[in-house]
């Protein structure tokens, strides 16, 4: 399909030019014109008075072009491992595989790659059907163009209609080179994941424009259907020691390329990075901290708390904290059981990272924030008022 | 050695509202910016130029008036620009996008390509390593440090979830970089002058050389269904009164969870 303009009914209102998200309405000539950025998301057909915008359909659209997809079946989740343990996102990216295949009547595949059996069979458990590993040592570091060929290679030899992976620094990276290969559709970073009513296609839904807008994305004509997922966003389901399932041990392609070498692999220790995604407990704050001593306040209380420390864009972009901080739509999704906010007044791109936390407090002069919209519990107060008191108190508690 | 750095001009998103009432975006206004990813990867290219024998190239594939993007980039120190853009390319998702990228960095040439880690309209971070795939070279992806460079090697730290790793490529290679690789530098008054009077060199589908059924819509097997605001959570409870009453109503929430 494509958008186009009926230059005879555009009136120059510029409407659509102000609507599209994309820039890609431009004047020409005086009327309207669709341009090469155009991502057909059909805001503008809505917005013209004049009915003046079109969907037409491609000269070359026609029902051949359409490859054969039924061919494709099954659900797939590629399970990344970090020195040979299966990371979280692997289990929670099992738990949302299994509920669609179970949708869709197919099986759950997993893709273990660099990892002993004893992990594949954490998968098992976790729900997948079959595990396709291929333990080599070699593969425990990660390895852009081996982990492309042989997720490829499983891909094409097992067809699933669906492949999934975690939108980690793993998965962003190789992830788009198996989908060029394979001329597949790949959606980013998603959020959400339904099957089409009445049909088969997925529907992988992600934030996009700084987490302004949420977009639907499908594949209608082309198998398999990829995403990256967001960690921490997919709730785990329980793992069953009873679920049964198959190993198919793998081989490394004798003739791959691998034109890097991992030489060293370092892990962040300061105190405060631990890993934000797996805390209970997080307490963040924001501009309205005013200056990075409010951090070492917010330190104390999260200390008490059993939490760690969070920020926001600005308070990372101020530099009163590190980036490894940083909760949000350019740094981290969390999902802790608290989230207390100080200071935040809630940008879009901030809420997106955390509105998933089971319990929000926010904490905010401002009583307009945009913060409270989503907090479960909300003090319009300053928050050096508040805080101290809040951990003199539970001092006194505690003795 | 040669260089080119692929750029996106992108809307200023910090600045992007979504209407509630009609579902539409507000871009009134909102201001066309370099992804600012991309300053990284054309900082990172300029350094390198200052050590070794290079040449930077800045390639971007849009519209025509993100001329104005590539014109920035001179300023900043690019030797040359070039501006991919054809009717041809509508509707280009991130695979589209990044076959027809590298049908003219296949024209252009290179050892070193460089890109922003990802746009910050679209996200996807999916159009670099793509492209590398499509040109057959190795990449690596979130590079936050370059430790050494040669015509031949290049070792660098990539960033990853819990640390980063050091990983050596040979040349050619394709970097996707983040914030800390650099400080992208100001554009100085001499790059000013010169942007200014740069030619712009234009490529169209006519100079690349590809299957028109690979580009643009019919090339992309994602395409938009729909797009919708971010809910929201509603019900929410506010404390009132004095700091000290809602300090006490907020202690009792903290026991009440089990927090403390």
């Amino acid at each position: 399909m494509q958008i186009k303009v009926d230059r005879d009914l555009c009136t120059s209102c510029e409407t659509c030019i102000a609507s599209c998200p994309y820039e890609a309405i431009v004047l020409q000539e005086g009327k309207a014109f669709v341009n090469e950025y155009c991502q057909i998301c059909r805001i503008c057909l809505s917005v013209c008075p004049e009915g003046a915008i079109k969907e037409v359909p491609d000269v070359q659209d026609s029902a051949d072009s359409v490859k054969d997809i039924s061919a494709y079946k099954g659900v797939m989740v590629f399970a990344e491992q970090r020195e040979g343990k299966v990371s979280q996102v692997a289990f929670e990216l099992l738990s949302a595989g299994r509920r669609l295949a179970d949708k869709l009547s197919v099986e759950l595949f997993a893709v273990l790659l660099g990892a002993p059996e004893s992990e594949a069979n954490e998968l098992i458990k976790w729900g997948a059907d079959k595990v396709f590993l291929c333990s080599s040592g070699s593969l425990t570091s990660f390895n852009d163009e081996p982990y492309t060929d042989i997720v490829s290679k499983i891909i094409k030899e097992h067809k699933p209609e669906i492949v999934l992976t975690g939108a980690t620094a793993i998965g962003r990276s190789f992830f788009p080179r198996v989908a060029a290969r394979l001329h597949a559709g790949l959606t980013a970073d998603c959020t959400s994941l339904e099957i089409e009513d009445g049909g088969r296609n997925l529907l992988a839904i992600r934030p996009a424009f700084g987490g302004n807008i949420m977009a639907t994305i499908m594949c209608p004509d082309t198998r398999p259907q990829m995403a990256t997922v967001r960690p921490k966003v997919m709730k785990k389901c329980a793992c069953s020691a009873n679920h049964t399932g198959t190993i198919v041990n793998i081989d490394v392609p004798a003739n791959g390329k691998c034109r890097t070498k991992v030489l060293e692999t370092a892990k962040d220790t300061d105190f405060c990075s631990i890993n934000i995604q797996e805390a209970e407990v997080i307490v963040s704050g924001g501009r309205g901290l005013g200056n990075p001593k409010g951090f070492e306040m917010l330190k104390e209380l999260a200390e008490l708390v059993n939490g760690t420390l969070g920020a926001s864009r600005a308070a990372v972009d101020e530099g009163w904290i590190p980036y490894n901080h940083q909760v949000g739509q350019t740094g981290k999704t969390v999902c802790p059981k608290i989230y207390i906010a100080c200071g935040i007044s809630g940008a879009v791109q901030h809420m997106v990272g955390m509105q998933s936390s089971d319990i929000i407090i926010a904490i905010n002069k401002n009583a307009e924030a945009p913060i409270f919209n989503i907090a479960n519990y909300g003090i319009v107060g300053d928050l050096y008022e508040i805080i101290p008191r809040l951990i003199k108190r539970i001092k006194e508690e505690r003795g | 050695m040669k260089i080119v750095v692929c750029i996106k001009q992108v809307p200023d998103t910090a600045e992007v509202k979504i209407n509630p009432q009609t579902n539409t975006l507000m871009r009134d206004g909102v201001p066309s910016i370099i992804n600012p990813y991309d300053l990284h990867a054309i900082e990172a290219a300029v350094a390198i130029k200052e050590v070794m024998d290079a040449t930077v190239t800045v390639l971007t594939m849009g519209p025509p008036q993100a001329e104005v993007a590539l014109r920035e980039s001179i300023a900043m120190g690019a030797d040359e620009a070039v501006l991919l853009s054809d009717r041809a390319f509508a509707g280009s998702d991130t695979w589209a996008t990044a076959y027809t990228l590298s049908g003219a960095l296949k024209k252009l040439g290179f050892d070193l390509i460089f890109c922003g880690k990802q746009a910050i309209d679209g996200d996807t971070a999916q159009v670099g390593p793509a492209m590398a795939e499509f040109l057959d070279i190795p990449h690596v992806a979130y590079v936050s440090k370059i430790n050494s460079i040669s015509d031949t090697v290049v070792e660098v730290r990539r960033m990853m979830d819990d640390g980063y790793d050091v990983v050596e490529t040979s040349v050619p290679v394709l970097f996707t970089v983040v914030r800390e690789l650099n400080q992208p530098r100001f554009a100085s008054l001499k790059g000013k002058m010169r942007a200014k009077n740069a030619q712009i060199r234009k490529l169209t589908h006519a100079d690349i050389e590809l299957d028109e059924k690979d580009l643009g819509l019919s090339g992309s097997p994602t395409q938009v269904k729909n797009i919708f605001a971010p809910e929201m959570k509603k019900e929410r409870i506010v404390f009132e009164g004095s700091p000290a009453e809602q300090v006490a109503e907020l202690h009792n929430v903290l026991k009440s969870v089990k927090c403390i």
